[in-house]
């Protein structure tokens, strides 16, 4: 299973994490930081996997981006690979060829897609046009309910006016 | 760039995140971030918040935790918001518990009502959230609680929310499988669902429960297989094709699941074969994708019952993955050869020269796969080779969790194929050496017990020899500054046993060297113990020899300083020795006897022994003993331990007590584990031992005194029998295992009996090997004209392969023009070759009719044939080598070239030649797909902005946001 995805600049900055199998804040921190350490000074030849602490991490590099997946030792390596292009894959076609921007002030969106990508540490869907439909109809309720707020509010300004 | 402002953000929150990205330090970041912290425990605790506003609080919340802060302050609310009746706000809400709360966290219990009733829900994405937090956040004791309804959701009609429950049911297995048992018909049923994303989250489960029980589902290898060949003939909906793929996820999780069903069973195995044999076919190995399906396939072909066609089309595509120019290619294909040697070894041989380049590589991640896989080739004509490699490296590494697992692997390696004593101690010592605070403790003592019992040969002398090796090579070594701990001890006790025992080395000069460890480790109580008890040892081999034994003065000094020691394990060793000091070498030859660490100590469980007085007590008018279990209800326990703790220091008052309402064996405890100090320490000033002597000893005591090494107290089953936890003090286990040495002159029990038996196991499997590796030696010899290569022959080749290859890359050098590091980077690869032979055995090649004698003689024969051959081989590939060497330069200088690009790019003057360059050395292996990448890169550099300010352009946020 996949125990944790980090998201990381190559700056080292942290753009989203999700953990799959408890950790402690502390640890956290040191698990970004020494994994950061590792993954960001690797040459760009060398195997996208890193083992780590008897599980393999496994990277790909976007732009300036770094996706990093935790796995365990008999997981598919090159199955994981494919699972991050797959959800970038979703993420470029949800916000329309995606760029680092949009993760950094969308976070939330990008978590709920990867909600719909991956849950409990497994690949739950892995048909793009499932999980888009399912993020359109959640976007379209927050949409109605959007409007339906600012014509509230307009009904009350206009009101109180 | 609308994205920023299109999401409903406020101006505050981007401007937040803006200064983020601003930060030019890690400090001044934080100092952003703890003020913000400040104002959103201002306004979060404010009830009068709109709603609306607390979802961007809670957003902010969970922005502050994801850059490493604390935020639980905030937790409430989040938890608050889950509960909020409309779904915009519950998903957030959701969103953010699910982020901050882990499943033992103390506010799951105010969530669960929440998901009960959002379980309930009749909109089908409410629904969707609560089980996206039930997959998160239940634990083992809430499962109970949701799990009614989780169920009933598996025939619910939109198939995202059968996904998820089938996915929180696989979530529930794992926490605890018990919880769900009665439920795994229904994962069967799921597997047959109409909508194939269902069907493929169901094989998550079923792997799992196969793994755990392959035999009850034996039945669906049928269904499997069917699954397997409807996906593998594209029948799903195209919407599960991933780069002309069909469903290749789904793929991957069958096989699997046919891998762990196969395994072992012919008849399931056998109605794979045609579908494997399909998929191999159809798997296309220029999408990274299509490979993984073919790695996958790999696997499961070598887990599954042998079939040679299909571990032939493994094989090509192994080869075609080790011969690959991706680096993940080449480490899969080394794990797949891994597994397929399992099989048939001799699939190895053809890849020698592919398996030493993955060793060569710089990338550590595929030369520790090599390692891994170069373990499983080791037989004991290359262990030698292998191991030194592997120690080499160890060496040269600082992450210590892959330093212990590497070390450990050395000694196993070690332990199983060594081909000489010598070979082996010299070994073990530069394995402890250098990583000996890291290896388990079960290696020292494995490695005490091999020196202790030898090879297990019947030669008595060969023995001799691996102990005088090992006194002599610790001699040489123990003065090293550093040493670690556990390698001390097993020094200590190796000279204790045996520094004495062929004569070389005289009794005193070995006590000194102990006295100096003791004294340069004055620290280590460990360390300390097992030297004084060595040279305990050492002194009563000399008393039973008939030899005087006099003292040096620093041992004196030793003695004296641990007799007063705050420990009181120190405390009673040194009593110990000076008590068999003054004694006369009958009685120490039957404490001490020479090299019995090895005699069986039998063990009289039931106690027989102490039937005589218990029988006698009774008469008294005592108590009969009530076992634990019984007694428990009727005697506080705390009490009677508590009269009991103070132990060793009150026992000896106690006995008077006893014969009142303590049940009688209690008492033998006591002697069994003081029998050394009650009866032989004659020492007055020790309050403890005053006691001792002032106490009426109960009669069992002379019956168990006389110490023959038959006859003894098993202290483990005494302790476990009367339920106490200890005699010594926590800190120093070890240290009160060697106390038992002492009477017994042995190693442990306990490791002993259990390591007899691992000891027992690793022999068989070495026999085994050795009839393997007869085997191949016999095939070597047919291909090699009996070269038998283990002795001399790797140095001499090594040089031959090393000076012929220099001229010739001399010759290259003058006329290629190149570096000469380059041909220097290049000879390094091209020493391996010799060691070849010693990896996989006969290159084929070579004709099989050449007189060992030559090639003892300088050059050898098959040598010659092989370097030139290599030669031929490096020089045929070395200028695409050395292109990519020179090509690699630029990507390699790394950070700078990139540097530039990103400077370029915010400077907004990108370069059509670096943008290609950078898109080339980013993702190289895969080709199809393409669209986010580039999409990214336009994106990018439409935008002209770096996402990141770099210090070139710190105000690149304010323009951005305008």
């Amino acid at each position: 299973m996949i125990h944790f995805v980090l998201l990381i600049s190559r700056q080292g900055k942290v753009r989203l994490t999700k953990w799959y199998s408890p950790y402690a804040q502390k640890e956290r921190l040191k698990v970004i930081r020494e994994l950061s350490g590792v993954i960001l000074t690797r040459g760009p030849k060398l195997c996208n996997f890193v083992e780590w602490r008897g599980y393999k991490v496994v990277y790909k590099r976007y732009a300036s981006l770094y996706f990093c997946m935790c796995i365990d030792q008999d997981d598919n390596e090159l199955e994981i690979l494919e699972i991050i292009h797959h959800f970038v894959e979703i993420l470029d076609r949800y916000f329309g060829s995606v760029c680092e921007l949009d993760l950094i002030f969308n976070f939330h969106k990008a978590y709920y897609i990867l909600d719909e990508v991956l849950i409990a540490g497994e690949l739950q869907e892995s048909s793009k046009k499932t999980v888009a439909r399912l993020i359109a109809a959640q976007d379209s309720l927050v949409e109605t309910a959007k409007e339906e707020a600012s014509s509230i509010s307009n009904i009350i300004a206009q009101a109180t006016k | 760039m609308g994205s920023q402002g299109g999401w409903g953000q406020s101006k505050e929150f981007l401007d937040l995140v803006k200064s983020i990205g601003e930060a030019r330090s890690k400090a001044e970041e934080d100092r952003i971030v703890l003020r913000e912290i400040e104002t959103l425990k201002r306004r979060i605790s404010d009830p009068e918040v709109p709603k609306r506003k607390m979802k961007e609080y809670i957003i902010r919340l969970v922005y502050v935790e994801m850059l490493g802060h604390d935020a639980s302050f905030g937790y409430i609310h989040a938890v608050k918001m889950a509960h909020d009746d409309s779904l915009l706000l519950k998903r957030t809400g959701y969103l953010a518990v699910t982020l901050f709360l882990d499943e033992d966290h103390d506010l799951i219990i105010l969530i669960v009502n929440t998901i009960q009733k959002d379980l309930r829900s009749d909109n089908y994405l409410v629904v969707c959230a609560a089980l996206n937090a039930v997959c998160r956040l239940i634990n083992e004791e809430t499962i109970p609680a949701v799990l009614p309804q989780v169920v009933e959701l598996l025939a619910h009609p939109k198939e995202a929310v059968r996904k998820k429950a089938i996915m929180a049911l696989h979530r529930f297995y794992q926490r605890s499988a018990h919880s769900v048992s009665h439920l795994i018909s229904n994962f069967r049923k799921r597997l047959c669902d109409n909508d194939p994303g269902v069907m493929g989250a169901t094989l998550c489960p079923l792997f799992d429960l196969v793994t755990g029980d392959v035999s009850s589902y034996k039945d669906l290898v049928v269904s499997f297989v069917s699954i397997l060949k409807q996906v593998a003939e594209r029948r799903l909906p195209k919407s599960y094709d991933y780069h002309q793929m069909p469903a290749p996820f789904i793929q991957i999780r069958l096989l699997k699941i046919l891998a762990l069903l196969g395994s072992g069973d012919k008849k399931s195995s056998e109605s794979m074969y045609t579908v494997l044999g399909d998929v191999f076919r159809k798997g296309e190995s220029s999408s990274n994708i299509g490979n993984a399906v073919l790695y996958e396939c790999i696997c499961c072909v070598s887990s599954i019952y042998p079939n040679q066609k299909l571990i032939d089309a493994a094989a090509e595509v192994t080869s075609r993955f080790l011969k690959s120019d991706s680096h993940n290619l080449k480490y899969m294909g080394i794990d797949a050869l891994g597994r397929l040697i399992k099989i048939n070894p001799d699939i190895a041989e053809e890849h020698q020269l592919a398996v030493i380049d993955c060793l060569e590589d710089p990338d550590d991640t595929l030369k520790r796969k090599t390692f891994e896989l170069l373990q499983k080739m080791t037989k004991s004509s290359n262990v030698e080779v292998i191991v030194d490699r592997m120690i080499d490296y160890m060496i040269s590494i600082s992450d210590n969790h892959y330093k212990t697992e590497i070390a450990s692997r050395c000694v196993e390696l070690a332990e199983q194929f060594a081909p000489s004593n010598q070979w082996f101690i010299q070994t073990m010592n530069k394995v402890f050496e250098h990583a000996g605070d890291l290896v388990n403790a079960k290696v020292a003592h494995n490695l005490m017990r091999l020196i202790a019992e030898g090879f297990g040969e019947e030669d008595e002398g060969a023995d001799n020899q691996l102990r005088s090796s090992a006194v002599e090579s610790y001699l040489r070594i123990m003065g090293e500054p550093k040493l670690p701990s556990l390698f001390l001890q097993v020094i200590c006790w190796v000279l204790g046993e045996y520094g004495t025992a062929d004569g070389k080395f005289s009794a005193s000069y070995i006590t000194g060297k102990l006295c100096d460890v003791a004294e340069a480790h004055s620290n280590d109580d460990t360390v300390k113990a097992y030297a004084v008890t060595a040279i305990m040892k050492i002194c009563a081999f000399e008393i039973s020899a008939g030899r005087k034994v006099e003292l040096l003065p620093e041992c004196q000094s030793l003695i004296d300083e641990l007799s007063a020691s705050h420990s009181t394990d120190l405390q009673q060793r040194a009593y110990e020795l000076q008590a068999v000091l003054g004694l006369n070498s009958h009685s120490v030859e039957s404490i001490m006897p020479v090299d019995a660490s090895c005699e069986d100590i039998e063990v009289d469980k039931s106690l027989s022994f102490v039937n005589n007085f218990v029988q006698q007590s009774l008469e008294k008018g005592a108590r009969p003993y009530i076992p634990e279990n019984e007694r428990s209800a009727m005697l506080n326990v705390n009490n009677f331990r508590s009269q009991d703790q103070p132990g060793a220091l009150t026992h000896g008052l106690r006995f008077e007590a006893y014969e009142l309402a303590k049940p009688p064996p209690l008492v033998t405890r006591t002697p069994a584990s003081f029998i050394s100090s009650t009866d032989l320490v004659p020492v007055p000033e020790s309050t403890y031992a005053k006691e001792i002597h002032q106490a009426p000893l109960p009669s069992p005591v002379p019956d168990i005194a006389p110490v023959e090494p038959g006859v003894k107290l098993r202290l483990e089953g005494v302790q476990k029998k009367w339920g106490r936890p200890t005699y010594s003090s926590p800190s120093a286990p070890s240290a009160s295992t060697s106390g038992i040495q002492k009477t017994t002159n042995g190693i442990t029990y306990g490791p002993e009996t259990m390591s007899s038996q691992t000891r027992a196991v690793s022999y068989d499997s070495k026999k085994q090997h050795v009839e393997v590796s007869a085997e191949k030696q016999k095939l070597a010899a047919s291909l090699f004209g009996g070269s038998s290569k283990h002795d001399k022959r790797p140095t001499s080749s090594h040089k031959a392969a090393r000076t012929r290859p220099t001229s010739a890359e001399k010759l290259r050098e003058a006329t290629a023009n190149t570096a000469t590091e380059v041909t220097v980077e290049k000879i390094a690869p091209l020493q391996p070759p010799p060691d070849l032979l010693d990896l996989g055995g006969p290159i084929p090649e070579i004709a099989p009719s050449v007189d060992p004698f030559m090639q003892l003689e300088g050059l050898l024969g098959p040598t010659q044939g092989i370097s030139s051959e290599s030669t031929v081989s490096a020089n045929a590939s070395k200028p695409s080598d050395l292109m990519e060497t020179l090509y690699a330069e630029m990507p390699s200088t790394g950070p700078s070239g990139t540097d530039m690009y990103s400077s370029s790019l915010n400077s907004g003057v990108p370069t059509n030649a670096n943008k290609s360059s950078q898109m080339v050395a980013q993702i190289p292996s895969v080709k199809k797909g393409p669209n986010p990448r580039d999409s990214l890169q336009k994106d990018a550099v439409a935008r002209q902005v770096g996402v990141t300010p770099t210090s070139q352009n710190p105000n690149l946020f304010s323009d951005l946001l305008g």
